[in-house]
């Protein structure tokens, strides 16, 4: 399947031109080919996707509060972003690996995240937290791109394994210029790797709007390497968990490599360093706030009969609940010992690493008989 | 025992390791039906397959970065550059990634790939395709380098690469493929010396020469000739760049009390410059003379026809043993 794209499609402007099932407004829409893909996903699972999302959204929300008193020292928001993340995300199997950036918080709740895993790296307490093959998810990749890469060479030791996981790679609309994704999609075509391509084309690489990445829609590349490709409404669910399902069971049935565009937006500031006011129009973030990713599902769900008052309340003290989870993950954080930055570098010996951490354990140690003194 | 040049001991590293191991996998380019561009891979896709012989697309951070993944898997692979000069594109997988993943993790993620790269000049090479890369690795946190300068070392440091639970840069010197040693393939990796530490390549008293790869073999040969006027060089091979065997280094410097480092590569932030330093911090009080560094001038990798001006040769390695010996040399009467 692969969604028809309008050959002049400007990437930024043309942000209808997508594969959707619900409308902004929350009205479903008819599209069979999606359509096939979440037969099974009935009200109770809507609601599922639903307190997802919220969650999702009190986390990045708590993350950013948690910034501004300085309790971490930077965190990327995911607001506006919660539909891709969670709806592709939730169309893996456990046992399935996923590559997710930085800003794919959504993912890792997704996959199983604890609160800690939110917070930690953030605060600085490690650069990350979980266990990959526990979560059965990279760490959050940072290095613009890198990942797409990781996650074909994984799909590739499944070819070779006989398995029949699919890894899924995350990246964003910047990252499609950088020449690690190009290579992924040169070495997943050639060699047929299970791997999916979820690009978020949020519209924004901090300050360069995408039509710095790309003139024509970034689902149109794929093609060009062999790989079907499909542009979906990235602030829609019930879109993204359908082109991920069919995309996923592409790669699964051993047709090789698929890619996703989901088109959504950043409504927050790139990290909590940024200031957007500096390069793009209030109007534009206002436009984007009427396609929010949580309210059409909202009303999807209220048209449906099934928003009630009892529903709404339980999943605000879910979310208000993870939150304080999250809180004191970072509050109650207790900081490593100074020696442990010796930790892990090698997983074998290192005469270099043991001399330095030998003298610098004597030299801290110079201190405390100091002090004893 | 057999009589093997270096890229056959290669190959036979890697064939065996492939035999042992199922896990263990060889990528790069031009590596499957040619055998790699210098043959080292010869025969290995005829025994073990296109699935574990993998001849790449031509981008190598794809392939280091693919590798990242696949060790991801549980694979152990055992990635070609086809040459030194075409390691930079895929320098951020190898410094950001492949150095990194198992700090970054706790210790979670291992990263055990191999990363050999047909090395620097002598071979009247074009452009590209002489360079002496190591240093920027070494300086990596993270990242086990080698140098290996005859066939037994390579085929056993290979073995033990491959083995490492650590990524390891492998540097094979192209000047040295065809040169032929008594190989011992029946040793056990494990029980032979590890590949962390230097060896004594000749003993000696009078002055330390301290090297690596194809330079081994020049400064013997340095050796050889300073025997002829009655001077005893202690040649130590280090075989590995990182860590560095220090008490091996430091033993012979307190014994000779006289330092020459030589390397084909720059001289600026080089490996000498690290050499010289540390050699000066352990052993200072038993220093009888400046370490000297003869190594390739801070230049560009010079056109084929003038690298013996680049590379240092017998000549240029005695002229250093005589300056570390206060001898008239070519920098007597030279403010330094």
């Amino acid at each position: 399947m692969v969604h028809t794209l309008n050959p002049t499609a400007d990437p930024v402007t043309d942000v209808d031109d997508v594969a959707r099932l619900l409308t902004p407004a929350g009205e479903r829409v008819a599209d069979p080919d999606l359509q096939q893909w979440i037969e099974d996903v009935d009200t109770a699972a809507i609601q599922r996707l639903y307190r997802d999302m919220v969650l999702l959204r009190r986390i990045d929300a708590e993350g950013v509060a948690l910034q501004r008193q300085g309790q971490v020292g930077l965190w990327p928001p995911c607001q506006g972003q919660e539909a891709t993340q969670i709806g592709t995300a939730r169309a893996l199997r456990a046992d399935d690996f996923a590559f997710p950036s930085y800003r794919e918080t959504g993912v890792v709740y997704a996959r199983g995240g604890k609160p800690s895993d939110y917070v930690l790296a953030w605060r600085g307490e490690g650069h990350s937290t979980y266990d990959p093959f526990e979560l059965h998810t990279a760490t959050q990749q940072i290095i613009i791109g890198a990942q797409s890469l990781h996650a074909v060479g994984y799909a590739m030791g499944v070819q070779r394994d006989g398995g029949d996981q699919v890894a899924a790679a995350y990246f964003g609309d910047g990252a499609t210029s950088q020449g690690d994704v190009n290579e992924a999609m040169v070495f997943a075509s050639s060699f047929g790797a299970p791997v999916v391509f979820v690009c978020t084309n949020n519209q924004w690489a901090i300050s360069e709007p995408v039509t710095v990445q790309a003139r024509f829609p970034i689902a149109g590349r794929a093609p060009g390497f062999g790989i079907p490709s499909m542009r979906v409404d990235g602030n829609d669910v019930l879109a993204c968990l359908a082109a991920m399902r069919w995309a996923v069971d592409h790669a699964r049935q051993g047709r090789g490599p698929a890619f996703l565009e989901a088109v959504t937006y950043r409504m927050g500031p790139h990290t909590t360093s940024d200031d957007p006011s500096r390069y793009r129009d209030k109007d534009e973030v206002d436009a984007w706030r009427r396609r929010d990713p949580i309210d059409r599902v909202e009303a999807l769900l209220r048209a449906e009969g099934a928003f009630d008052e009892d529903f709404a309340a339980q999943v605000a003290a879910d979310a208000d609940a993870l939150a304080a989870e999250v809180r004191e993950a970072a509050m109650g954080a207790v900081t490593r010992p100074a020696l442990s930055i010796f930790d892990a570098i090698y997983a074998e010996p290192h005469t270099g690493i043991d001399e330095q951490r030998a003298a610098y354990a004597a030299y801290l140690d110079g201190f405390a008989t100091e002090r004893e003194g | 025992m057999v009589q093997l040049t270096m890229a056959k001991a290669i190959n036979e590293g890697l064939r065996r390791a492939m035999a042992d191991d199922p896990k263990v996998l060889v990528m790069g380019e031009d590596i499957g039906k040619l055998g790699g561009v210098f043959r080292v891979t010869d025969r290995l896709q005829e025994e073990f397959g296109a699935q574990r012989v993998i001849d790449t697309p031509l981008a190598e951070s794809g392939i280091v970065g693919t590798a990242v993944g696949l060790a991801l898997r549980g694979f152990r692979p055992v990635v070609e550059i086809q040459f030194d000069g075409f390691v930079y594109p895929a320098f951020d997988q190898i410094v950001c990634q492949v150095a990194k993943l198992h700090y970054r993790t706790r210790g979670n993620v291992r990263m055990p790939l191999t990363i050999r790269i047909p090395w620097a000049g002598g071979v009247g090479a074009a452009e590209h395709h002489s360079e002496s890369p190591e240093a920027y690795f070494v300086h990596t946190s993270g990242l086990r380098v080698v140098a290996v300068s005859n066939p037994q070392d390579a085929y056993v440091m290979l073995r033990q690469a491959i083995a490492s639970d650590d990524p390891v840069v492998y540097f094979e010197p192209k000047r040295l493929y065809h040169a032929k040693g008594e190989v011992e393939l029946d040793v056990d990796p494990a029980d032979a010396p590890p590949m962390g530490l230097a060896r004594v390549a000749r003993e000696g008293t009078d002055v330390t020469v301290l090297t690596y790869g194809a330079q081994v073999v020049t400064a013997l040969d340095a050796a050889s000739a300073a025997e002829e006027e009655g001077i005893s060089l202690e040649v130590i091979d280090l075989r590995s760049l990182s860590p560095v065997d220090y008490r091996t280094v430091a033993a012979s410097v307190r014994k000779t009390g006289r330092v020459v480092v030589t390397h084909e590569a720059a001289r600026e932030a080089g490996v000498g410059a690290e050499l010289v330093a540390s050699v000066t911090e352990r052993c200072f009080h038993y220093l009888e003379s400046p370490p000297a560094r003869v190594t390739g001038h801070d230049i560009p990798y010079p056109p084929a026809k003038l690298e013996k001006h680049h590379v240092p040769d017998l000549d240029r390695i005695l002229d250093a043993v005589d300056r570390v010996l206060d001898r008239p040399n070519s920098l007597t009467g030279v403010e330094l």
